[in-house]
């Protein structure tokens, strides 16, 4: 069954989630129910749990389904993700589950590193760039109580898109 | 209540916004979507404006913009506040400056069925080698590829690039 997502302005959205200790069938079964809430959302790459009011590091991530076919690690299930490292800057248009009606340019990272937890509970580290680096960095800030309205950037920012130079 | 497009342009100057917000909110106005700008040495506010019926935008910005300097020109909308169309497209153009490069490029973006959502340009560069740059975010109506054929059409002076925006929804 889908969960109610909280939207802004609600305060809850602004709070700190905290660190998964087990990964046990209390929480698995949440998992679930969160990645139903996802796939009813229109057309969202991503949930964090603190959109649906629960307050631990988990976000699902899924962009392999895009209308424009991008790089990606496939269905990614985040418990406790950290990001490691990161480079570069890109403007990208965003939109959330908990901003309805609004989408805006945020500049994020253009591609980082990170590890995260499965649902085994093995450490995996991966290197996402592009839309995909975008849409985990983009749930991860929901877990420190952070939307994209926190990152907005003017439309007047503009970043050109970078020419390679032989 | 009801809505208006509101435009008022005058020589800029520290306080218009501010002052012109706020007769606004003392008349109980709600603000909508704006895009507000100094334009050189000139500012210029579009707005849309939400307000009772019973009140008057003109007869309630006149003083405020007599004493601005500003002119007002006000567009009864009768568009409701639903959903606007989300941009696909982002082109950025540039080149030597010259005239007709936004009528070129527009007209040639329009007939492959560009809607234009935004649109920002400068003049930058040295007095005597002016280059021309423009901005434009859009819905691409019959597709990118045939916006991407499109630009091909475009003369060699001008760099065009055109990237797609995947909204990102999560």
């Amino acid at each position: 069954m889908a969960l109610e997502i909280l939207t802004y302005p609600d305060e809850r959205l602004k709070e700190l989630s905290q660190e998964v200790e087990y990964i046990d069938d209390s929480v698995k079964a949440f998992i679930r129910e969160l990645e139903q809430t996802r796939i009813a959302g229109p057309g969202a790459v991503g949930i964090a749990a603190p959109q649906v009011n629960v307050h631990q590091r988990i976000v699902i991530v899924d962009v392999s389904n895009t209308r424009k076919p991008c790089d990606n690690h496939g269905h990614m299930i985040m418990i406790n993700p950290e990001t490691l490292e990161w480079d570069g800057m890109a403007m990208g248009r965003e939109g959330c589950l908990s901003v309805p009606d609004f989408t805006g340019n945020v500049i994020r990272a253009e591609k980082f590193k990170c590890r995260y937890q499965n649902p085994a509970g093995e450490w995996i580290e991966i290197q996402p760039s592009g839309f995909e680096a975008r849409a985990i960095q983009h749930e991860m800030d929901h877990l420190d109580g952070l939307l994209f309205l926190d990152r907005l950037v003017s439309r007047r920012t503009d970043l050109f898109k970078r020419k390679v130079y032989k | 209540m009801k809505w208006s497009v509101l435009t008022l342009v005058g020589a800029d100057q520290p306080g218009i916004v501010a002052q012109v917000s706020q007769v606004l909110a003392d008349a109980d106005c709600l603000l909508g979507e704006a895009s507000m700008m100094q334009l050189a040495n000139n500012f210029a506010i579009m707005l849309r404006v939400r307000y009772p019926d019973t009140v008057s935008l003109y007869e309630v910005l006149t003083p405020v913009a007599q004493a601005l300097g500003l002119h007002i020109h006000i567009d009864e909308d009768a568009s409701d506040n639903g959903e606007q169309p989300e941009p696909d497209v982002h082109i950025t153009v540039y080149g030597a400056d010259r005239s007709g490069i936004v009528a070129q490029v527009s007209t040639t973006l329009a007939q492959a069925g560009l809607n234009i959502t935004d649109l920002e340009t400068a003049v930058s560069g040295s007095r005597d080698k002016p280059i021309y740059i423009m901005t434009i975010e859009g819905t691409a109506g019959r597709g990118v590829t045939a916006l991407q054929q499109a630009i091909l059409q475009l003369s060699d002076d001008i760099e065009v690039h055109l990237v797609e925006i995947e909204t990102l929804r999560g």
